[in-house]
Protein backbone atom coordinates (compact mmCIF):
# COMPACT_ATOMS: atom_id res chain seq x y z
CA UNK A 1 0.00 0.00 0.00
CA UNK A 2 2.89 2.53 1.23
CA UNK A 3 4.64 0.86 -1.67
CA UNK A 4 2.13 2.05 -4.29
CA UNK A 5 1.81 5.16 -2.78
CA UNK A 6 5.70 5.79 -2.63
CA UNK A 7 5.86 4.57 -6.57
CA UNK A 8 2.62 6.94 -7.39
CA UNK A 9 5.17 9.61 -6.07
CA UNK A 10 7.73 8.38 -7.66
CA UNK A 11 6.57 8.21 -11.20
CA UNK A 12 4.88 12.04 -10.51
CA UNK A 13 8.58 12.79 -9.93
CA UNK A 14 9.58 10.97 -12.72
CA UNK A 15 6.84 12.70 -15.10
CA UNK A 16 7.95 16.38 -13.60
CA UNK A 17 11.35 15.73 -14.09
CA UNK A 18 11.18 14.84 -17.94
CA UNK A 19 9.06 17.76 -18.37
CA UNK A 20 12.32 20.00 -17.02
CA UNK A 21 14.58 17.72 -19.56
CA UNK A 22 16.78 15.86 -16.84
CA UNK A 23 18.30 12.60 -17.67
CA UNK A 24 18.01 9.46 -15.44
CA UNK A 25 21.22 6.54 -15.50
CA UNK A 26 19.49 3.22 -14.07
CA UNK A 27 21.19 -0.22 -14.56
CA UNK A 28 21.83 -3.32 -12.94
CA UNK A 29 24.66 -4.36 -11.00
CA UNK A 30 25.78 -7.68 -11.35
CA UNK A 31 29.01 -10.33 -10.16
CA UNK A 32 31.30 -12.53 -12.14
CA UNK A 33 32.73 -15.92 -10.50
CA UNK A 34 31.41 -17.49 -7.42
CA UNK A 35 30.75 -15.40 -4.33
CA UNK A 36 31.96 -16.48 -0.79
CA UNK A 37 29.64 -19.18 0.93
CA UNK A 38 26.88 -16.69 3.42
CA UNK A 39 27.11 -19.01 6.33
CA UNK A 40 23.95 -19.30 8.36
CA UNK A 41 23.96 -17.34 11.67
CA UNK A 42 23.44 -19.29 14.58
CA UNK A 43 20.95 -16.64 16.44
CA UNK A 44 20.50 -19.03 19.41
CA UNK A 45 22.01 -17.33 22.11
CA UNK A 46 19.39 -14.53 21.72
CA UNK A 47 16.19 -16.65 21.56
CA UNK A 48 13.98 -13.51 20.76
CA UNK A 49 15.62 -12.87 17.85
CA UNK A 50 15.83 -16.50 16.43
CA UNK A 51 12.28 -17.70 16.58
CA UNK A 52 11.51 -14.51 14.08
CA UNK A 53 13.59 -16.67 11.69
CA UNK A 54 12.13 -20.09 11.34
CA UNK A 55 14.96 -20.64 8.81
CA UNK A 56 18.15 -19.56 9.85
CA UNK A 57 19.50 -16.01 8.19
CA UNK A 58 22.92 -15.91 6.61
CA UNK A 59 25.11 -12.96 6.84
CA UNK A 60 24.27 -10.12 4.55
CA UNK A 61 28.11 -9.26 3.03
CA UNK A 62 27.10 -10.31 0.10
CA UNK A 63 23.72 -10.76 -1.24
CA UNK A 64 22.65 -11.78 -4.26
CA UNK A 65 19.94 -12.34 -6.88
CA UNK A 66 18.82 -14.20 -9.97
CA UNK A 67 21.10 -13.95 -12.94
CA UNK A 68 23.96 -12.96 -11.16
CA UNK A 69 22.55 -10.20 -9.48
CA UNK A 70 24.24 -8.37 -6.60
CA UNK A 71 22.21 -6.03 -3.84
CA UNK A 72 23.30 -3.67 -1.27
CA UNK A 73 25.65 -2.26 -4.00
CA UNK A 74 26.15 2.01 -3.40
CA UNK A 75 26.08 3.66 -6.90
CA UNK A 76 26.34 7.17 -6.37
CA UNK A 77 27.76 10.47 -8.74
CA UNK A 78 31.07 10.85 -7.87
CA UNK A 79 32.41 14.07 -9.63
CA UNK A 80 30.87 15.86 -12.37
CA UNK A 81 27.98 17.10 -10.39
CA UNK A 82 28.79 19.99 -8.00
CA UNK A 83 27.20 19.16 -4.33
CA UNK A 84 23.71 21.54 -4.73
CA UNK A 85 24.41 21.02 -0.76
CA UNK A 86 20.55 20.11 -0.78
CA UNK A 87 19.85 17.35 2.07
CA UNK A 88 17.30 15.11 1.44
CA UNK A 89 14.64 15.93 3.35
CA UNK A 90 12.94 12.36 3.62
CA UNK A 91 13.22 10.32 7.14
CA UNK A 92 16.07 7.45 6.81
CA UNK A 93 15.76 4.87 9.97
CA UNK A 94 18.36 2.38 10.49
CA UNK A 95 16.08 -0.56 12.20
CA UNK A 96 17.41 -3.33 14.37
CA UNK A 97 14.31 -6.59 14.15
CA UNK A 98 15.16 -9.86 14.49
CA UNK A 99 18.70 -8.92 15.47
CA UNK A 100 19.41 -7.52 11.59
CA UNK A 101 19.95 -4.25 10.48
CA UNK A 102 17.60 -3.30 7.81
CA UNK A 103 18.67 -1.82 5.39
CA UNK A 104 21.96 -3.39 5.90
CA UNK A 105 23.34 -0.92 3.97
CA UNK A 106 22.39 3.26 4.72
CA UNK A 107 22.96 5.46 2.04
CA UNK A 108 22.88 9.38 3.27
CA UNK A 109 23.38 12.82 2.67
CA UNK A 110 26.44 14.19 4.68
CA UNK A 111 24.67 16.30 7.43
CA UNK A 112 21.49 14.14 6.91
CA UNK A 113 19.86 12.93 9.81
CA UNK A 114 18.60 9.66 10.90
CA UNK A 115 17.02 7.54 12.90
CA UNK A 116 18.49 4.26 14.57
CA UNK A 117 15.58 1.93 16.04
CA UNK A 118 15.13 -0.90 17.98
CA UNK A 119 12.66 -2.86 17.00
CA UNK A 120 13.70 -5.97 19.38
CA UNK A 121 12.70 -7.57 22.77
CA UNK A 122 16.25 -7.55 23.27
CA UNK A 123 18.64 -4.37 23.88
CA UNK A 124 21.49 -3.81 21.58
CA UNK A 125 24.36 -1.54 21.17
CA UNK A 126 25.08 0.88 18.20
CA UNK A 127 28.72 0.78 17.38
CA UNK A 128 29.69 2.21 14.09
CA UNK A 129 33.52 2.66 13.23
CA UNK A 130 34.07 5.63 11.41
CA UNK A 131 37.70 6.92 10.52
CA UNK A 132 36.92 10.34 9.22
CA UNK A 133 33.97 11.48 11.94
CA UNK A 134 33.63 10.85 15.12
CA UNK A 135 33.14 7.58 16.85
CA UNK A 136 30.44 7.16 19.42
CA UNK A 137 28.67 4.02 21.05
CA UNK A 138 25.11 3.49 22.54
CA UNK A 139 23.05 1.09 23.86
CA UNK A 140 19.25 1.27 23.04
CA UNK A 141 16.81 -0.99 24.76
CA UNK A 142 14.25 -2.52 23.97
CA UNK A 143 11.36 -0.33 23.28
CA UNK A 144 13.43 2.78 23.63
CA UNK A 145 12.67 6.06 21.72
CA UNK A 146 14.51 5.84 18.09
CA UNK A 147 18.57 7.59 18.65
CA UNK A 148 18.53 10.81 16.04
CA UNK A 149 21.93 11.14 14.45
CA UNK A 150 24.19 12.46 11.70
CA UNK A 151 27.54 12.92 9.91
CA UNK A 152 29.34 15.47 8.22
CA UNK A 153 32.13 14.10 6.54
CA UNK A 154 31.92 11.27 3.48
CA UNK A 155 32.97 8.22 4.61
CA UNK A 156 31.35 3.85 4.39
CA UNK A 157 31.30 3.55 7.97
CA UNK A 158 30.44 -0.21 9.06
CA UNK A 159 28.59 -0.84 11.74
CA UNK A 160 28.57 -3.42 14.66
CA UNK A 161 26.79 -3.89 17.73
CA UNK A 162 29.01 -5.97 20.44
CA UNK A 163 26.21 -7.71 21.92
CA UNK A 164 25.27 -9.85 18.80
CA UNK A 165 28.64 -10.13 17.01
CA UNK A 166 26.63 -11.09 14.12
CA UNK A 167 25.51 -8.23 13.62
CA UNK A 168 27.18 -5.91 10.83
CA UNK A 169 25.94 -3.04 8.36
CA UNK A 170 27.09 0.25 7.31
CA UNK A 171 26.45 3.84 6.60
CA UNK A 172 27.26 5.13 3.36
CA UNK A 173 27.48 9.14 3.93
CA UNK A 174 27.56 10.66 0.33
CA UNK A 175 28.74 14.07 -0.12
CA UNK A 176 25.60 14.05 -3.40
CA UNK A 177 22.18 14.05 -3.24
CA UNK A 178 22.31 11.41 -6.53
CA UNK A 179 22.38 7.86 -4.67
CA UNK A 180 21.11 4.70 -4.62
CA UNK A 181 21.78 1.14 -3.23
CA UNK A 182 20.96 -1.97 -5.51
CA UNK A 183 18.37 -3.93 -4.47
CA UNK A 184 15.73 -6.71 -5.76
CA UNK A 185 18.13 -8.48 -8.16
CA UNK A 186 20.93 -5.65 -8.95
CA UNK A 187 19.00 -2.55 -9.83
CA UNK A 188 19.56 0.96 -9.17
CA UNK A 189 18.42 4.64 -10.71
CA UNK A 190 19.64 8.02 -10.42
CA UNK A 191 17.13 10.40 -11.93
CA UNK A 192 17.13 14.09 -11.98
CA UNK A 193 20.32 14.74 -13.35
CA UNK A 194 20.92 18.17 -15.19
CA UNK A 195 22.79 17.53 -19.00
CA UNK A 196 26.18 17.16 -17.78
CA UNK A 197 29.47 14.36 -18.22
CA UNK A 198 29.58 12.71 -14.69
CA UNK A 199 31.23 10.21 -12.84
CA UNK A 200 29.43 7.31 -11.46
CA UNK A 201 30.64 5.34 -8.86
CA UNK A 202 29.59 2.02 -7.41
CA UNK A 203 30.61 0.56 -3.91
CA UNK A 204 30.51 -2.49 -2.52
CA UNK A 205 31.88 -3.78 1.28
CA UNK A 206 33.67 -6.84 -0.08
CA UNK A 207 34.40 -6.23 -3.82
CA UNK A 208 35.76 -2.61 -3.77
CA UNK A 209 34.73 0.31 -6.01
CA UNK A 210 34.22 0.61 -9.90
CA UNK A 211 33.83 3.48 -11.67
CA UNK A 212 32.03 4.24 -15.43
CA UNK A 213 32.07 7.73 -17.31
CA UNK A 214 28.60 8.74 -18.71
CA UNK A 215 27.56 11.93 -20.31
CA UNK A 216 23.60 12.98 -20.22
CA UNK A 217 22.67 15.22 -22.95
CA UNK A 218 19.25 15.96 -22.30
CA UNK A 219 15.99 14.20 -21.68
CA UNK A 220 16.77 10.50 -21.75
CA UNK A 221 17.87 7.66 -20.12
CA UNK A 222 21.31 5.79 -20.16
CA UNK A 223 22.05 2.79 -18.79
CA UNK A 224 25.04 2.07 -17.20
CA UNK A 225 26.24 -1.70 -15.87
CA UNK A 226 28.47 -2.74 -13.47
CA UNK A 227 30.36 -5.89 -13.23
CA UNK A 228 32.20 -6.87 -9.71
CA UNK A 229 34.84 -9.46 -9.79
CA UNK A 230 33.56 -12.27 -6.64
CA UNK A 231 35.38 -13.05 -4.24
CA UNK A 232 36.37 -16.70 -3.53
CA UNK A 233 36.62 -16.18 -0.04
CA UNK B 1 113.67 8.07 -8.61
CA UNK B 2 112.90 8.42 -12.53
CA UNK B 3 111.96 4.45 -12.51
CA UNK B 4 109.14 5.19 -9.69
CA UNK B 5 107.57 7.44 -11.43
CA UNK B 6 105.46 5.77 -14.27
CA UNK B 7 104.74 3.38 -11.43
CA UNK B 8 103.56 6.36 -9.27
CA UNK B 9 101.08 7.20 -12.03
CA UNK B 10 100.18 4.04 -13.22
CA UNK B 11 99.08 3.47 -9.21
CA UNK B 12 97.17 6.47 -9.23
CA UNK B 13 95.70 5.84 -12.50
CA UNK B 14 94.35 2.62 -11.44
CA UNK B 15 93.41 3.92 -8.24
CA UNK B 16 90.98 6.68 -9.62
CA UNK B 17 89.63 3.69 -12.09
CA UNK B 18 88.70 1.83 -8.61
CA UNK B 19 87.17 4.48 -7.25
CA UNK B 20 85.10 5.45 -10.42
CA UNK B 21 84.10 2.17 -10.28
CA UNK B 22 83.00 2.07 -6.95
CA UNK B 23 81.45 5.07 -7.39
CA UNK B 24 79.18 4.23 -10.10
CA UNK B 25 78.59 0.53 -8.68
CA UNK B 26 77.91 1.71 -5.10
CA UNK B 27 76.57 5.57 -5.24
CA UNK B 28 75.68 6.52 -8.92
CA UNK B 29 73.19 3.07 -9.55
CA UNK B 30 71.42 2.65 -6.73
CA UNK B 31 70.50 6.87 -6.28
CA UNK B 32 69.49 6.77 -10.07
CA UNK B 33 67.23 3.91 -9.00
CA UNK B 34 65.78 5.66 -5.54
CA UNK B 35 63.74 8.42 -6.95
CA UNK B 36 61.75 8.80 -4.55
CA UNK B 37 62.88 6.97 -0.96
CA UNK B 38 60.55 4.49 0.76
CA UNK B 39 62.69 4.59 4.06
CA UNK B 40 63.41 7.31 5.97
CA UNK B 41 62.32 9.73 8.49
CA UNK B 42 58.49 10.56 8.50
CA UNK B 43 58.00 14.65 8.60
CA UNK B 44 57.46 15.39 11.74
CA UNK B 45 53.87 16.57 13.58
CA UNK B 46 53.85 19.83 13.29
CA UNK B 47 54.02 22.08 16.47
CA UNK B 48 51.49 24.02 17.67
CA UNK B 49 50.76 25.52 21.07
CA UNK B 50 47.98 24.42 22.64
CA UNK B 51 46.99 24.92 26.15
CA UNK B 52 45.59 23.05 28.96
CA UNK B 53 43.48 23.98 32.36
CA UNK B 54 43.64 21.65 34.93
CA UNK B 55 42.65 23.79 38.28
CA UNK B 56 44.26 26.89 38.61
CA UNK B 57 47.40 25.46 36.48
CA UNK B 58 48.04 26.08 32.74
CA UNK B 59 50.09 23.60 30.90
CA UNK B 60 51.63 24.30 27.79
CA UNK B 61 52.51 22.25 24.93
CA UNK B 62 56.19 23.61 24.63
CA UNK B 63 56.60 22.36 27.91
CA UNK B 64 54.85 19.20 27.24
CA UNK B 65 56.99 17.83 24.25
CA UNK B 66 60.40 17.30 26.04
CA UNK B 67 58.37 14.80 28.91
CA UNK B 68 56.50 13.31 26.29
CA UNK B 69 59.37 12.37 24.28
CA UNK B 70 61.37 11.11 27.11
CA UNK B 71 58.40 9.18 28.85
CA UNK B 72 55.59 8.85 26.27
CA UNK B 73 56.59 8.16 23.00
CA UNK B 74 58.03 4.46 23.20
CA UNK B 75 54.87 3.44 23.44
CA UNK B 76 52.82 6.31 22.19
CA UNK B 77 55.00 7.10 19.44
CA UNK B 78 56.68 10.29 18.27
CA UNK B 79 53.70 11.01 16.08
CA UNK B 80 51.37 10.29 18.86
CA UNK B 81 49.92 6.89 16.96
CA UNK B 82 50.08 4.62 19.06
CA UNK B 83 53.26 2.91 16.86
CA UNK B 84 55.94 3.73 19.77
CA UNK B 85 58.44 0.75 19.44
CA UNK B 86 57.04 -1.22 22.34
CA UNK B 87 53.45 -0.57 21.28
CA UNK B 88 53.63 -4.27 19.40
CA UNK B 89 53.83 -5.98 22.50
CA UNK B 90 51.39 -4.64 24.36
CA UNK B 91 47.66 -5.39 24.96
CA UNK B 92 45.78 -3.60 25.49
CA UNK B 93 47.17 -1.20 22.79
CA UNK B 94 48.51 2.42 24.02
CA UNK B 95 45.97 5.17 22.77
CA UNK B 96 46.07 6.81 19.44
CA UNK B 97 46.28 10.35 19.83
CA UNK B 98 45.49 10.85 16.42
CA UNK B 99 42.22 10.15 16.31
CA UNK B 100 41.44 11.68 20.00
CA UNK B 101 39.56 8.86 20.99
CA UNK B 102 39.44 8.29 24.74
CA UNK B 103 38.18 5.53 27.04
CA UNK B 104 37.87 7.78 30.31
CA UNK B 105 36.20 10.65 30.26
CA UNK B 106 33.22 12.58 32.36
CA UNK B 107 31.49 13.59 28.86
CA UNK B 108 29.37 12.13 26.45
CA UNK B 109 30.25 9.48 24.04
CA UNK B 110 31.97 10.60 20.83
CA UNK B 111 32.95 13.80 22.70
CA UNK B 112 36.16 14.95 23.84
CA UNK B 113 37.74 14.35 27.27
CA UNK B 114 37.84 17.55 29.33
CA UNK B 115 41.77 18.39 30.41
CA UNK B 116 40.90 17.24 34.10
CA UNK B 117 39.92 13.84 32.50
CA UNK B 118 43.11 13.42 31.09
CA UNK B 119 44.87 14.78 33.71
CA UNK B 120 43.39 12.19 35.93
CA UNK B 121 44.15 9.51 33.63
CA UNK B 122 47.57 9.75 33.75
CA UNK B 123 48.09 10.46 37.62
CA UNK B 124 46.11 7.21 37.55
CA UNK B 125 47.11 4.61 35.62
CA UNK B 126 45.27 2.40 33.56
CA UNK B 127 44.91 -0.98 35.32
CA UNK B 128 44.95 -4.72 33.40
CA UNK B 129 47.34 -2.21 30.74
CA UNK B 130 50.72 -1.55 30.42
CA UNK B 131 49.83 2.25 30.90
CA UNK B 132 51.85 3.47 34.48
CA UNK B 133 50.85 5.31 37.22
CA UNK B 134 52.44 8.58 36.68
CA UNK B 135 52.25 10.32 39.80
CA UNK B 136 56.21 10.77 39.45
CA UNK B 137 54.97 13.83 37.42
CA UNK B 138 54.36 16.77 39.00
CA UNK B 139 50.84 18.34 38.73
CA UNK B 140 52.43 21.13 36.09
CA UNK B 141 54.34 18.01 34.06
CA UNK B 142 50.91 16.66 34.10
CA UNK B 143 48.85 19.28 32.65
CA UNK B 144 51.91 20.30 29.92
CA UNK B 145 51.70 16.56 28.95
CA UNK B 146 47.84 17.40 28.60
CA UNK B 147 48.08 20.28 26.81
CA UNK B 148 50.83 18.68 23.70
CA UNK B 149 49.19 15.67 23.18
CA UNK B 150 46.13 18.03 21.70
CA UNK B 151 48.32 18.60 18.91
CA UNK B 152 48.78 15.37 17.40
CA UNK B 153 44.42 15.33 16.42
CA UNK B 154 42.94 18.46 14.53
CA UNK B 155 39.91 17.96 16.64
CA UNK B 156 41.30 19.75 19.27
CA UNK B 157 41.65 22.45 17.31
CA UNK B 158 37.73 22.46 15.77
CA UNK B 159 36.14 21.11 18.70
CA UNK B 160 35.58 21.94 22.35
CA UNK B 161 35.70 19.44 25.17
CA UNK B 162 32.59 17.83 26.02
CA UNK B 163 30.19 18.98 29.09
CA UNK B 164 30.71 16.78 32.15
CA UNK B 165 27.72 14.59 33.35
CA UNK B 166 25.93 15.68 36.02
CA UNK B 167 26.51 13.15 39.06
CA UNK B 168 23.77 13.84 41.56
CA UNK B 169 24.40 13.56 45.27
CA UNK B 170 24.77 9.55 46.10
CA UNK B 171 21.68 7.86 48.08
CA UNK B 172 22.39 5.68 50.91
CA UNK B 173 23.11 2.30 50.01
CA UNK B 174 20.33 -0.23 51.32
CA UNK B 175 19.73 -3.92 50.54
CA UNK B 176 16.88 -2.54 48.13
CA UNK B 177 18.76 0.00 46.14
CA UNK B 178 21.34 -3.19 45.36
CA UNK B 179 18.53 -5.43 44.54
CA UNK B 180 17.73 -3.21 42.01
CA UNK B 181 20.81 -2.93 40.76
CA UNK B 182 20.58 -6.37 40.38
CA UNK B 183 17.40 -6.39 38.22
CA UNK B 184 18.88 -3.31 35.93
CA UNK B 185 21.75 -5.73 35.42
CA UNK B 186 19.96 -8.25 34.07
CA UNK B 187 17.20 -5.71 32.39
CA UNK B 188 20.40 -3.76 30.40
CA UNK B 189 21.68 -7.05 29.53
CA UNK B 190 25.06 -5.85 30.80
CA UNK B 191 25.98 -9.81 31.72
CA UNK B 192 25.93 -10.67 28.04
CA UNK B 193 29.54 -9.66 28.08
CA UNK B 194 30.24 -9.46 31.55
CA UNK B 195 28.97 -12.16 32.64
CA UNK B 196 26.04 -13.51 35.52
CA UNK B 197 28.14 -12.96 38.28
CA UNK B 198 30.24 -9.55 37.13
CA UNK B 199 33.49 -12.23 36.15
CA UNK B 200 33.54 -11.26 32.56
CA UNK B 201 32.58 -14.32 30.86
CA UNK B 202 29.35 -13.27 29.37
CA UNK B 203 28.14 -15.12 26.05
CA UNK B 204 29.36 -12.22 23.83
CA UNK B 205 32.53 -11.70 26.12
CA UNK B 206 35.04 -14.21 23.76
CA UNK B 207 33.32 -11.86 20.66
CA UNK B 208 34.24 -8.51 21.96
CA UNK B 209 37.12 -6.56 20.02
CA UNK B 210 37.78 -2.81 20.17
CA UNK B 211 37.93 0.10 17.41
CA UNK B 212 41.01 -0.98 16.23
CA UNK B 213 39.49 -4.82 15.42
CA UNK B 214 41.87 -5.96 18.83
CA UNK B 215 40.81 -8.46 20.97
CA UNK B 216 39.25 -7.16 24.14
CA UNK B 217 38.25 -8.20 27.11
CA UNK B 218 35.23 -7.06 29.28
CA UNK B 219 36.00 -5.52 32.83
CA UNK B 220 35.99 -8.62 35.42
CA UNK B 221 34.61 -7.00 38.42
CA UNK B 222 35.31 -10.57 40.32
CA UNK B 223 39.30 -10.40 39.85
CA UNK B 224 41.54 -9.85 43.04
CA UNK B 225 44.02 -7.74 43.98
CA UNK B 226 44.77 -4.95 41.68
CA UNK B 227 42.92 -6.32 38.68
CA UNK B 228 39.79 -5.36 40.66
CA UNK B 229 40.40 -1.82 40.07
CA UNK B 230 38.24 0.33 37.60
CA UNK B 231 40.58 1.34 35.02
CA UNK B 232 38.89 4.81 35.08
CA UNK B 233 39.21 5.54 38.65
CA UNK B 234 38.03 3.85 42.00
CA UNK B 235 35.07 6.01 43.59
CA UNK B 236 31.12 5.09 43.16
CA UNK B 237 31.19 8.23 41.24
CA UNK B 238 33.59 7.04 38.60
CA UNK B 239 31.64 4.06 38.26
CA UNK B 240 28.70 5.87 37.98
CA UNK B 241 30.54 7.73 34.85
CA UNK B 242 32.03 4.69 33.41
CA UNK B 243 28.92 3.24 32.40
CA UNK B 244 26.60 6.51 31.73
CA UNK B 245 29.46 7.69 29.42
CA UNK B 246 30.99 4.50 27.93
CA UNK B 247 34.20 3.98 27.67
CA UNK B 248 35.14 5.25 23.85
CA UNK B 249 37.22 2.55 21.63
CA UNK B 250 35.94 -0.32 22.89
CA UNK B 251 32.67 -2.09 22.52
CA UNK B 252 31.54 -0.82 25.54
CA UNK B 253 28.33 1.90 24.88
CA UNK B 254 27.07 4.47 27.15
CA UNK B 255 24.13 4.41 28.64
CA UNK B 256 23.45 7.88 29.17
CA UNK B 257 20.38 7.73 27.38
CA UNK B 258 19.07 4.71 28.79
CA UNK B 259 19.35 4.75 32.86
CA UNK B 260 17.52 7.55 34.80
CA UNK B 261 20.08 8.71 37.14
CA UNK B 262 18.71 7.21 40.85
CA UNK B 263 18.42 4.09 38.73
CA UNK B 264 22.29 4.61 37.90
CA UNK B 265 23.05 4.75 41.74
CA UNK B 266 21.46 1.55 42.29
CA UNK B 267 23.19 -0.22 39.78
CA UNK B 268 26.42 1.12 40.67
CA UNK B 269 25.63 -0.27 44.30
CA UNK B 270 24.72 -3.49 42.70
CA UNK B 271 28.59 -3.38 40.55
CA UNK B 272 30.22 -3.13 44.30
CA UNK B 273 28.39 -6.66 45.25
CA UNK B 274 30.29 -8.28 42.15
CA UNK B 275 33.66 -7.40 43.28
CA UNK B 276 33.91 -10.03 45.84
CA UNK B 277 37.17 -9.64 47.03
CA UNK B 278 36.74 -5.96 47.75
CA UNK B 279 35.82 -4.83 51.30
CA UNK B 280 33.14 -2.29 50.52
CA UNK B 281 30.04 -0.80 52.14
CA UNK B 282 27.87 -2.63 50.15
CA UNK B 283 29.39 -5.80 50.07
CA UNK B 284 29.10 -4.99 54.04
CA UNK B 285 25.20 -4.55 53.87
CA UNK B 286 24.65 -7.57 51.72
CA UNK B 287 27.62 -9.54 54.61
CA UNK B 288 24.54 -8.89 56.56
CA UNK B 289 22.35 -10.10 55.35
CA UNK B 290 23.84 -13.19 54.66
CA UNK B 291 24.92 -12.81 50.86
CA UNK B 292 21.32 -12.90 49.76
CA UNK B 293 20.01 -10.02 47.65
CA UNK B 294 16.22 -9.95 47.42
CA UNK B 295 14.47 -10.37 44.68
CA UNK B 296 13.28 -6.60 43.30
CA UNK B 297 9.89 -5.71 43.36
CA UNK B 298 8.56 -2.85 41.40
CA UNK B 299 7.69 0.08 43.68
CA UNK B 300 7.35 3.62 41.56
CA UNK B 301 5.57 3.61 38.28
CA UNK B 302 7.62 3.97 35.25
CA UNK B 303 10.50 2.20 36.84
CA UNK B 304 11.57 -0.92 35.07
CA UNK B 305 9.44 -4.14 35.53
CA UNK B 306 10.47 -6.25 38.18
CA UNK B 307 13.32 -8.29 36.28
CA UNK B 308 13.90 -11.93 37.15
CA UNK B 309 17.20 -12.27 39.19
CA UNK B 310 20.33 -12.18 37.24
CA UNK B 311 21.00 -15.38 37.57
CA UNK B 312 17.88 -15.52 35.10
CA UNK B 313 17.84 -15.25 31.03
CA UNK B 314 15.87 -12.32 30.17
CA UNK B 315 12.52 -13.64 29.15
CA UNK B 316 12.08 -13.07 25.54
CA UNK B 317 8.24 -13.32 25.21
CA UNK B 318 5.94 -10.99 23.52
CA UNK B 319 3.98 -8.39 25.55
Amino acid sequence: MSNKRFSLVLMMVLVASSAMFAGTVSGKVTYTGTPAHMKPIDMSKEPSCAKQHPTPITSETVVTGANDALDNVVVYISSGAPDDGQIPTQAITYVQKGCQYIPHVLAMHVDQEFAIANDDQTSHNIHPHPTVNIEWNLSQQAGSPPIKKQYDKPEFIPVQCNIHPWMHGWFAVLKTSHYDVSKDGGDFKLPNLPPGKYTITAWHESYGTQTADVTISGNETKEVNFSFKAKPY
Amino acid sequence: MTSLKPMRSIGVTFFAAMLGLLFVAGFVTPASAQDEPAVGPKPPVPFRNTESHVGDITGHSADGKLPYRRYCAGCHGDYGDANGENAVWLDPKPRDFTIATFKCRSTLTGTLPTDQDLFNTIGRGLTNSNMPIWNTFSKQERADLVAYIKIFSPRWEKEKAGVPITVPAEPPVTLESISHGQALFAKLECWKCHGLHGEGDGPSASTLTDSKDNPIRPFNFAAAGNDSRFKCGSTNQDIYKIFMTGVDGTPMPSFADVIQPNDAWDLVHFLRTLQVHRKSRENDILMAAHGVIPPYVEKKTGSLAPAASANEKVPGGGQ
